[in-house]
């Protein structure tokens, strides 16, 4: 970027941005609240809060059976939240875009509808270091079930997946890459692209974990080329207990219902019942309705503000927070991934990362600590956890000061 | 195992803690005089961090070993966190070299009510308090 560019670009006003998220404004512990575990769960803006209680006080009704004005209210919002979805990801078709209780949901699904009646012994699934444990434990499930196994991709110092390793385990066996797109534990960006293609000529399906990722920047599933894509709501401003499963229409047609029950059917009959079309088949019992209408204007916030500028903003207080760690001693970065997303993960020396999140917390700092669902790459870095702070578009240089000054108070307490 | 340079439950009584906590008025005091109380627990050697003595349900390791002297139960407990080696040494003040029957009948909570730990260092967090009592009142009714 030139220097007129720079001058003539819109500087990303984060101030406005913050007025839209009522909750930063309080006090917790005597401190204003300096929110920074957005990995776990990023606040609401009242757009969203707004959207779900008007949805209850106006509209609230079950969907897709009712003869009524509400029930049609209901479903036509419910029906259009899968749509303003579906567009999000760039799916050819919202038939492609399930509804679930978020990513673990959707990862579940996957396992259990595709991987466990397709996969037999000899079939591997291929999952990273870095993986979050919804993108193990269903994989290890299944495969305790049919034969399966479960291979680990290395993962370098850094924290990037070691693709060249990656390589040599693409062979004959391997059935399925699951892979996150941006790492909970540490940040890093996974060139899931690239990830794709090796595995489509090894003859593999791939699932993107993209909980990490959708609230950074867009996703187009088509471009990406993968299979599958799970990511939640809750994690891009929207409700919690609310995510979508994107699949490929074919793949998604030949896989059986996983939950059965109303909703999912076409005719059911003790002599055999047959099964509703997509998405609906996945989709048993009454769904989240509010949680998709919250969803839905979740995204329409996300594209009404300045995206590319929140993206720039989040980079430069990563940086911020990178240069200033490494300007305190005791401070040790965990990772250094060639490209990160909005997390710093960290150790200070000689400490425990409990009793910094304890003394931040005091100081009304909110941190994330402990392994982030994540053991196996905790054990892989012989780490007991991390600190980690992750930025969000509200957050301000302001909040970065605040957690450098809030660690050098906890390191005095604590040496 | 011989507890004689364990001050809690000897010179540093649940009282005490209560008493000394009370002096002060802004949690950095809080948490430093926490913090100090860890350091004062006996180490616990290396060998004893097993995995059957973790307890489980604290972010942060905790081991906990015991014995019966002279029909009082003695704990030597280690962490590898400071403030939970504080909240441990502040565990034991109220628990070590009690019987267990004392052990059953104190009320932690309102010991940790009078402690003032309910809104600095809520047992639901995951500092582990919860877990900790758990064990020790498990112990003390096998004893009984």
């Amino acid at each position: 970027m030139n220097a007129q560019q720079q001058s003539s670009a819109p500087v990303f006003d984060v101030n406005r941005i913050r007025q839209d998220f009522p909750i930063l404004d309080q006090e917790v512990n005597g401190h204003p609240l300096v929110y920074l575990d957005n990995a776990a769960s990023t606040q609401k803006p009242n757009a969203v809060i707004d959207a779900i209680a008007s949805y209850y006080r106006r509209d609230n009704a079950n969907v897709h059976r009712g003869v009524h004005a509400l029930s049609d209210r209901a479903t036509q919002a419910f029906e259009q939240a899968r749509e303003t979805v579906s567009q999000f990801i760039n799916s050819p078709s919202s038939r492609q875009l399930i509804w679930t209780s978020g990513t673990t949901a959707s990862i579940n699904l996957v396992a259990y509808s595709w991987a466990r009646n397709t996969l037999g012994k000899g079939d591997r699934i291929l999952v990273s270091w870095l993986e979050h444990h919804a993108d193990i434990v269903p994989w290890q499930m299944i495969s305790a079930q049919c034969g399966a196994e479960v291979i680990p991709i290395p993962v370098e110092t850094s924290g990037d997946i070691d693709l060249d390793a990656l390589a040599g385990l693409l062979d004959e066996r391997v059935k399925l890459v699951a892979v996150g797109h941006v790492s909970n534990a540490l940040g890093t960006v996974n060139p899931v692209s690239q990830i794709c293609t090796m595995a489509k000529k090894a003859g593999a399906k791939v699932l993107i974990d993209g909980a990490q990722a959708v609230a950074h920047w867009p996703v187009d599933v088509q471009a990406l080329g993968c299979d599958f894509y799970a990511f939640s709501a809750h994690k891009l401003f929207g409700p919690t207990g609310m995510g979508a499963l994107w699949g490929r229409e074919e793949l998604l047609e030949s896989m059986p219902p996983f939950l059965g029950g109303g909703e999912m059917i076409d005719q059911v009959s003790f002599s055999g019942t047959t099964f509703n079309t997509l998405p609906f088949k996945f989709e048993a019992g009454t769904p989240n309705i509010a949680g998709a209408v919250g969803f839905a204007a979740a995204i329409n916030y996300v594209q009404s503000i300045d995206r590319e500028g929140a993206a720039l903003h989040e980079e430069h207080l990563l940086n911020l927070s990178v240069q200033r760690g490494a300007d305190m001693p005791a401070l040790r970065r965990v990772g250094a991934p060639r490209h990160a997303a909005g997390i710093f993960s960290f150790l200070i020396d000689g400490t425990h990362p409990s009793d910094v999140g304890m003394l931040l917390d005091q100081q009304g700092i909110a941190v994330r600590t402990g392994h982030h669902c994540a053991q196996p790459l905790m054990e892989h870095f012989e780490l007991p956890g991390t600190v980690r702070a992750s930025y969000s578009i509200y957050n301000t240089v302001d909040d970065v000061d605040r957690l450098f000054a809030g660690l050098e108070k906890a390191l005095r307490l604590l040496s | 195992m011989s507890n004689s340079t364990n001050p809690f439950g000897y010179t540093i009584k649940a009282e005490d803690v209560i008493e000394t906590l009370g002096f002060f008025d802004d949690w950095e005091d809080r948490y430093k005089y926490i913090i100090d109380l860890g350091k004062e627990l006996p180490a616990m050697p290396e060998d004893l961090h097993t995995q059957e003595r973790l307890i489980r349900g604290c972010q942060s390791k905790v081991w906990i070993d015991s014995s019966v002297e002279n029909e009082r139960l003695q704990f030597t407990m280690d962490s590898d966190a400071f403030i939970v080696k504080g909240l441990i040494a502040v565990v034991l003040a109220a628990y070590n070299n009690a019987s267990a029957k004392d052990i059953l009948d104190f009320n932690i909570d309102e010991y940790f009510q009078q402690l003032d730990l309910m809104q600095h260092l809520s047992p639901t967090r995951g500092n582990g308090l919860q877990a900790m009592v758990a064990r020790i009142q498990d112990i003390a009714r096998n004893a009984v």
